[in-house]
């Protein structure tokens, strides 16, 4: 652990991070503005002191919407990828460990999973359900955890031979004990790494999904959606797309930055 | 090597059934069909009409009775025909009575994503290639760090936010490329060449934003496959026996570096369909993912599932072929030694 806490890359994704969640998490009390409070006469001003970000359309205050919607982003990454994450490792484990034909099984899901293009599935089912936010953590959930299922599985295949699961095999642990006290705590690290990152992408997914319509609803802030507006006036208004695409890539980055970090920290193959 | 090839053109059909029946099912499951956009758009819709609907439609029948019968057209790749679209047909095209031919919608937008596709993919491949390697050959010196910061940057980008920018740049402030379509108003009175600068003007933008977005992915797998093998011992030997540092990096090194990445490029097929969406309906361009986007909207059964059997079954052959590729390209794997 010392080893991650004083890699860079891990430091400034860490930094990054934890800067945006302050920010999200202290967001009611430190917007200027109600971020749903239409102001007819404030339509799409430049920024300025009274509004950093400017005004959009409906002269709502970009920098409060901008604070509110970076609970969205944070949220959906989180929860979708716990979702991923928790399905990935159950699979995963149980395939590792068993073998036989549930690997083989749980192996073609993962193969037939993969051939599908992901991000037409999670458009189709959005369209279909009514766009929430909750539908949409939950779709990228469950469209997102065959990495997670690989890399357990390659974990616990390796892992079930060592000596040290052997001798607790023949000391009489059950199947449970030796999977989530034995098999899963040495698998940690790789996981970690790839939730991480997975959030990365999953925040990425949020916001192109409310770019096009299908994800965060109006009038909820959502980066993505704020950004649509962006589309909308982007000859006029070109706050309206530079803060919240900038808010997006720094905040993808900082999690690309972390889990790297973590990787080149954690894992000893590439330290040499 | 032929058996293998057998056995993979064998197991491709249980994986394609069942990528089908997951689309089917997850589509079937969610609320809501033809019947509530179709007769949304007509409020004097009635109930009695709307059951009509579904029958013509078969959606009053039993889920599993639905697949059977669509499985039942698919194998005679049936796609059948568009609910929104004016019945046109989804995969080929059809004539009817008077000899009219109707294009089929797949057959009109498939080539357009591929070609963008694919001049994109060479593309990302172009640069990437030579990042990668300056970035191995330079580790941990300034260019090494130049281009990892870059591959950060690309990889956390938004691509659709990428495009926004772009698009107004270059195509409104400085009306360098057109911003939507593939081709001119006027473009059946052009020549030739024209015709050809025409679509590569329009073609520009989409096909490079890709390939950015891309790239860092690529330059990355590139540089640790080289640093890889730059540790080899035969590396070492080649440059023990007094061998220039280029024909060793050329000759020796770049060539085993680079063989994972037809792996690499097999397995991004389905991102790339995926990606399509955003790219083409910014730019509305009538390919695969503007199509996807609209039949969603229209929620239009056959096309939705044409499209995502069309792009699952591309996927596999694009993984073949890439397996058959790396088999050629490794004579270890060829004759069977690795596997």
């Amino acid at each position: 652990m010392n080893r991650a806490l004083s890699n860079p890359l891990a430091q400034w994704g860490f930094a990054i991070i934890a800067t945006i969640l302050v920010l999200a998490a202290l967001a009611p009390w430190i917007a200027p503005y109600d971020p749903d409070a239409i102001d007819v006469k404030s339509i799409l001003l430049a920024p300025s002191t009274t509004h950093w970000m400017g005004t959009d359309g409906l002269g709502r205050d970009v920098f409060s919407r901008m604070l509110f919607g970076a609970r969205i982003s944070l949220l959906v990454g989180f929860v979708a990828v716990g979702i991923a994450t928790f399905i990935g490792v159950i699979l995963g484990a149980i395939s590792g460990f068993y073998r036989g034909w549930i690997d083989v099984v749980i192996m073609r899901l993962v193969d037939i999973m993969l051939s599908i293009p992901t991000f037409f599935l999670i458009l189709a089912v959005i369209a279909f359900l009514t766009p929430s936010i909750w539908n949409i953590m939950i779709v990228i959930g469950l469209t997102s955890w065959m990495g997670v299922t690989r890399l357990v599985r390659a974990e616990f295949l390796s892992l079930r031979e060592r000596e040290y699961v052997l001798a607790a095999e023949t000391l009489g642990a059950r199947n449970f004990r030796l999977i989530f006290r034995h098999l899963l705590p040495n698998s940690l690290t790789p996981i970690i790494v790839s939730t991480v990152l997975g959030i990365a992408s999953a925040v990425l997914v949020e916001s192109s999904l409310s770019f096009l319509g299908l994800g965060v609803q109006p009038p909820q802030a959502s980066w993505g959606n704020i950004l649509t507006d962006g589309k909308e006036y982007i000859q006029f208004a070109w706050w309206l797309s530079a803060f919240p695409g900038m808010a997006i890539l720094i905040t993808v980055l900082g999690y690309n930055l972390l889990g790297e970090g973590l990787r080149d920290a954690l894992d000893p193959r590439t330290k040499s | 090597m032929i058996q293998y090839l057998a056995k993979r053109l064998f197991w491709m059909v249980p994986l394609l059934i069942g990528i089908s029946l997951i689309s089917f099912l997850i589509l079937h499951l969610a609320p809501g069909d033809i019947t509530t956009t179709e007769a949304g758009f007509n409020p004097k819709a009635s109930e009695e009409s709307r059951q009509k609907l579904r029958k013509l439609y078969h959606l009053d029948e039993p889920l599993m009775v639905q697949y059977g019968l669509w499985l039942k057209r698919m194998a005679t790749l049936d796609f059948g025909e568009s609910f929104a679209g004016h019945q046109r047909p989804v995969l080929w095209e059809k004539k009817d009575e008077k000899g009219n031919v109707t294009k089929g919608m797949i057959q009109e937008a498939l080539p357009i994503t591929l070609l963008i596709n694919v001049i994109s993919l060479i593309l990302t491949m172009l640069l990437a290639i030579p990042l990668g390697m300056i970035a191995a050959r330079k580790h941990h010196q300034w260019q090494d760090r130049a281009i990892t910061v870059f591959n950060f940057v690309g990889f956390s980008i938004p691509g659709f936010w990428l495009s926004l920018l772009l698009m107004y740049w270059l195509g409104v402030v400085y009306n360098i490329f057109p911003i939507s379509g593939i081709h001119s108003i006027n473009y059946q009175s052009f020549s030739t060449w024209d015709k050809i600068y025409d679509t590569t003007r329009h073609l520009f933008l989409p096909i490079v934003i890709p390939s950015l977005t891309g790239l860092a992915g690529i330059t990355l797998f590139v540089k640790n496959g080289m640093l890889d093998v730059l540790h080899q011992d035969y590396i070492t030997t080649a440059r023990a026996k007094g061998l220039a540092e280029d024909v060793v990096i050329r000759r020796h090194a770049l060539r085993n570096a680079l063989l994972p990445l037809i792996t690499i490029m097999g397995l991004s097929i389905p991102g790339l369909i995926g990606g399509s969406v955003i790219a083409e309906t910014l730019f509305a361009i009538p390919g695969m993912g503007k199509l996807f986007y609209d039949a969603v909207m229209m929620r239009d059964f056959p096309v939705i599932m044409g499209i995502l059997t069309i792009g699952a079954a591309l996927t596999l052959i694009g993984n073949l072929l890439a397996d058959i590729a790396y088999a050629w390209a490794d004579p270890r794997v060829r004759r069977g030694v690795v596997r």
